[in-house]
């Protein structure tokens, strides 16, 4: 428990950070006012929005107020949509909760068999094969991957839809482009936590006892293996939510990750602020999950 | 390998044959040898573009829009591998597309090695408030997905090359930060440095003199094997129209113009993608190789 305080208390710090981060950046170089106002407007107009928005205000006022705000979960208006920001943003988390979820599923059950499979293996030609494969699946960008899928499955055989979310049809394509991505990177580290494992002296001990090989592998082996993928899960979190940016812009699906691309173009500070903060508790939620987890299922470990 | 013999003074011709070992090890590595192979020749595409290329990459030609392969129905040599939505070779394109791809990808490498190199020995070197804040500065990075940052940065300057490299470079360099700093506590408390500083020597002679030379094979690692994730980066961001413009040629925008031609023709989005793919593959083998040769410690 009181580690988990300590935890906590330790992400605070980088919150503020990120936030000042993005706040400064968002305010010393762009003008929402030339872009929310007409071409033609005047130059009193364009001072009564700087003055109502409060950008005339020194920068550090303006940060604390962006704080005071914050604290209250008001990142203000999105001038685009005309309403609030967080809301907008949380109206917009389910979809991309849906996916990433989704993504994680294909991602397990692509990458936990193949992994312990070529650890196994290793050095035989499947494990080959099966490095081979997740080096390949680094080296493809994910859209690509994404617009190929949609080549063979939506327009040659016309199994699945293109774009749009709705039915359970319409998640297959994100998905696997999305969990695939992180198969191949999830892949290796499996592989690897689970040769060292198998390199251990109670592996050894448990081979020289005379224990069949499959036993070694499924009660001893793969159970300590577990720890680490657990660990490796929680910590694709950052690369998922990378992910969703592309995929959702591929594939038209309205999630978080398709309003933030939209809104950076439209320099739409409210809702850039309200989705990076959203995203950043997020990753560092779940990062302090995996810690948590790790810790929990590791007897070993001590807490502090 | 800490080989016994590597204590024996070597005779002059050391640098020579510690080349030749390294060139006979990459012979022995099919894959390295591969990934070598493949990097030598997108580098030369890059460098030849206007030798090879067929057609100005940038030519629309309407009268000839979204021509197929020369090896379907309709389409021809003079256009290899079809043309695109405005007629544009895509042949041509990728060809010219490969000094993006290389450019952006190697100075946003050397950029962020620069910025990484600066702040690990800060943070190393001189500890205290510089280890403090430049070590909580890495750890905001590594909690929020290096995107994000990207994205803000460049909807607020405006997508352009120049901008591209920073925005890559000024987010990735966290890694090298790390690395050069655990490097730098290790090094700094070591004899023949406690004995320079003792005699006197200058921070940056003992910097240059014993703490660089110890990152260096690190860092040709780390560096290579990041330069596969910035060229797909680069390729992402202009997929998302944030990256390069056009007229300018680049594997991504390609893809992003591909991707609404899907239905009807296939090519215009798929041949940019296996560039990058091919691209990308060669450096990562080349990196893994060059990583198993320099740097055994280093496991990603």
């Amino acid at each position: 428990m009181k580690y988990l305080l300590k935890s906590l208390l330790k992400t605070i710090p980088v919150l503020l950070l990120i936030t000042m981060i993005v706040f400064v950046l968002m305010r010393l170089t762009g003008d929402p006012v030339s872009l929310m106002l007409p071409e033609n407007a005047t130059a009193e107009e364009r001072d009564t929005l700087r003055e109502s928005l409060g950008l005339n205000d020194p920068l550090p006022v303006q940060y604390l107020a962006f704080l005071g705000d914050l604290v209250k979960g008001d990142f203000g208006d999105s001038f685009r949509y005309n309403m609030d920001a967080l809301d907008l943003v949380l109206e917009r988390l389910p979809a991309t909760l849906e996916l990433a979820i989704a993504s994680m599923i294909v991602a397990v059950i692509i990458s936990v068999p193949l992994g312990i499979l070529s650890a196994i293996k290793r050095n035989s030609v499947l494990d080959l094969f099966i490095t081979g494969g997740a080096v390949v699946g680094k080296a493809m960008p994910n859209f690509w991957l994404g617009i190929m899928l949609i080549l063979f499955f939506s327009v040659t055989f016309q199994l699945l839809p293109v774009s749009g979310r709705g039915t359970l049809a319409h998640l297959v394509l994100p998905a696997i482009t999305l969990g695939t991505g992180i198969a191949a990177e999830m892949t290796r580290l499996i592989r690897s936590s689970m040769l060292e494992i198998l390199g251990q002296d109670f592996i050894r001990t448990a081979r020289s006892k005379g224990l069949r090989e499959t036993v070694v592998v499924n009660q001893h082996a793969f159970r300590n293996a577990l720890i680490p993928v657990v660990t490796i899960m929680a910590l694709q979190t950052a690369t998922l939510v990378g992910g969703t940016l592309i995929t959702e812009t591929v594939f038209a699906w309205p999630g978080l990750g398709q309003l933030l691309v939209q809104a950076v173009n439209l320099r739409d500070m409210a809702v850039v602020q309200a989705a990076t903060f959203i995203i950043a508790i997020f990753v560092i939620l779940s990062n302090l999950s995996a810690d948590l987890i790790y810790r929990l299922l590791d007897p070993r470990i001590k807490y502090e | 390998m800490a080989q016994i013999t590597e204590s024996v003074p070597r005779s002059s011709n050391k640098p020579k044959s510690a080349i030749g070992a390294l060139f006979r090890r990459l012979l022995r590595s099919r894959t390295g040898m591969l990934g070598l192979v493949i990097v030598v020749l997108v580098t030369l595409i890059a460098i030849f573009a206007p030798l090879l290329a067929a057609h100005d990459p940038a030519k629309t030609d309407i009268m000839n829009r979204l021509v197929p392969p020369f090896w379907l129905d309709g389409g021809n040599m003079s256009y290899p591998l079809g043309t695109d939505n405005l007629g544009r070779d895509v042949l041509s394109r990728i060809i010219y597309g490969s000094r993006v791809s290389l450019l952006v990808g190697i100075s946003a490498v050397l950029l962020a090695g620069a910025i990484g190199i600066v702040m690990g020995l800060l943070a190393g070197y001189y500890g205290k408030a510089w280890d403090f804040i430049i070590m909580r500065l890495v750890d905001s990075f590594l909690a929020i997905p290096s995107i994000l940052f990207m994205l803000i940065i460049l909807a607020v300057m405006g997508p352009s090359l120049m901008t591209l490299i920073l925005v890559l470079g000024g987010t990735s360099w966290v890694v090298y930060a790390r690395m050069v700093r655990s490097e730098t506590l290790s090094v700094k408390e070591r004899d023949y440095v406690r004995s320079a500083k003792a005699i006197g020597a200058l921070d940056f002679r003992i910097i240059v003199k014993y703490i660089l030379p110890n990152v260096i094979s690190s860092f040709i690692v780390i560096a290579t094997l990041n330069v596969a994730s910035t060229i797909i980066m680069e390729a992402s961001l202009s997929f998302l129209g944030l990256g390069i413009q056009s007229p300018d040629v680049s594997w991504g925008l390609m893809l992003s113009d591909g991707r609404e031609y899907i239905a009807t023709s296939w090519w215009v989005a798929t041949f940019p993608g296996l560039a990058i793919t091919i691209t990308v593959l060669g450096v990562i083998f080349f990196g893994d190789w060059l990583r198993d040769v320099l740097d055994p410690k280093i496991k990603d």
